[in-house]
């Protein structure tokens, strides 16, 4: 498989949120906002990525009964360098997202693809594999927050485009989370998907 | 691809691979904990320029948690720290007051409002330009709805009122600040606002 495909697969056919429908609990609870979407998959990006890479290059002196407990120790690694990085420089990102940051490391969609494909593949496919999923999710969380800040409080990014109104509070509540994840989702597997 | 498990092999890969991930991260602590500390500081600095007049100096007060401002000897205000119950968790204030007993400005610490409702308190501007220069003594401090003289944030009733009494808590926390100093005055003048005087002279 080309590294090419590895990455536009993450993206589309193996979309995590609206294909495989993993990770839900960061999506819906983060997703208030476009920003806020987009920190959140870009947070998993980094950890997919190099627990990915970490767990590909220890998988063949991993003994098959530990191999779950060895993969969380390396996931948990990352994630707490991420928090401590993230308190540390982006102080603002961090009150944001600190409360999801830990929750990052028993997000199925990086130990799902610790089992399922970095065990069984080289350091630079397993690499390409993260980044791929990573942009999937990130891009996925971005678009859904996206959809959910204009609908919810009238502004794109952070920028409010309807100037003194509110918006739909329903949306950027839980239930419009729900509400909007299953539309994305119809649509996604309606247009995308097929091609 | 996995190798096969036996008990040796189990506990040094496991074993190896938590010494290892420990050592990294006692390292990332290490190297972070500059920068928080002072990412921390920061913030707290920056919520309290925020809340009071211009100072140049702070002094916090643990026991009280409140922060005494001054600029050079002359006392520009109290930030003080208030917490009380929103509608979705703890709700954290730092409530400025200038020594005549007014409020100079309020911000939010941390709160865990609900988004596009309660957590408005930190953007709603009609909401948050109404404590500036709240003055205790002429207006009534508490929400429209219970016959007080703030503007609840609408549909946000609970946070509105949480909020209102983390600044009445503050206000209370000033009144005891205040009565302590006046007593020092009258009582025994401490120590430092002698050698105050004395810079004050020097100048």
């Amino acid at each position: 498989m080309s590294k090419f495909k590895l990455i536009t697969d993450g993206l589309v056919k193996n979309n995590p949120t609206f294909v495989l429908l993993l990770g839900m609990c960061p999506t819906l609870a983060t997703t208030t906002s476009a920003i806020n979407g987009l920190s959140m998959g870009l947070a998993t990006l980094f950890v997919l990525v190099l627990s990915n890479m970490a767990i590909s290059a220890i998988a063949p002196v991993v003994p098959d009964k530990v191999h779950i407990p060895v993969y969380i120790v390396v996931i948990a690694t990352f994630v707490t360098l991420l928090q401590l990085l993230m308190q540390a420089y982006t102080p603002a990102m961090y009150e944001t997202l600190g409360l999801f940051i830990p929750l990052i490391v028993v997000n199925c969609i990086v130990l799902g693809r610790a089992e399922a494909f970095a065990n069984k593949h080289g350091v630079v496919e397993s690499a390409c594999d993260g980044l791929g999923v990573g942009l999937g999710f990130t891009a996925s969380l971005t678009v859904l927050g996206l959809v959910r800040e204009i609908l919810g409080s009238g502004s794109a990014f952070g920028y409010n485009f309807i100037g003194g109104h509110d918006g739909m509070l329903a949306f950027v509540m839980a239930p419009g989370a729900f509400l909007c994840l299953g539309y994305l989702m119809v649509l996604f597997n309606k247009y995308l998907k097929k091609n | 691809m996995a190798a096969k498990s036996n008990l040796t092999n189990m506990v040094l890969v496991l074993g190896l691979t938590c010494l290892f991930c420990s050592g990294i991260l006692g390292g990332a602590y290490v190297l972070t904990k500059e920068p928080i500390d002072k990412a921390a500081a920061e913030k707290t600095n920056k919520a309290i320029a925020q809340v009071l007049p211009h100072f140049t100096e702070v002094k916090y007060n643990e026991e009280g948690h409140y922060y005494t401002a001054t600029d050079g000897d002359i006392l520009v205000g109290y930030a003080i720290e208030s917490t009380t119950v929103g509608f979705g968790g703890p709700l954290s204030l730092i409530v400025g007051v200038t020594p005549d007993g007014v409020v100079y400005n309020t911000s939010v610490l941390s709160h865990a409002e609900t988004p596009g409702l309660g957590a408005k308190c930190t953007t709603d501007a009609k909401f948050m330009d109404q404590w500036k220069g709240f003055n205790p003594s002429i207006k009534k401090l508490s929400v429209k709805k219970d016959g007080g003289d703030v503007d609840a944030i609408t549909a946000s009733t609970i946070t509105s009122r949480a909020y209102t009494l983390a600044v009445e808590n503050a206000l209370s926390t000033f009144k005891e600040i205040a009565g302590e100093a006046c007593n020092d005055e009258a009582v025994m003048p401490n120590p430092d606002q002698t050698s105050n005087e004395g810079g004050q002279d020097n100048e």
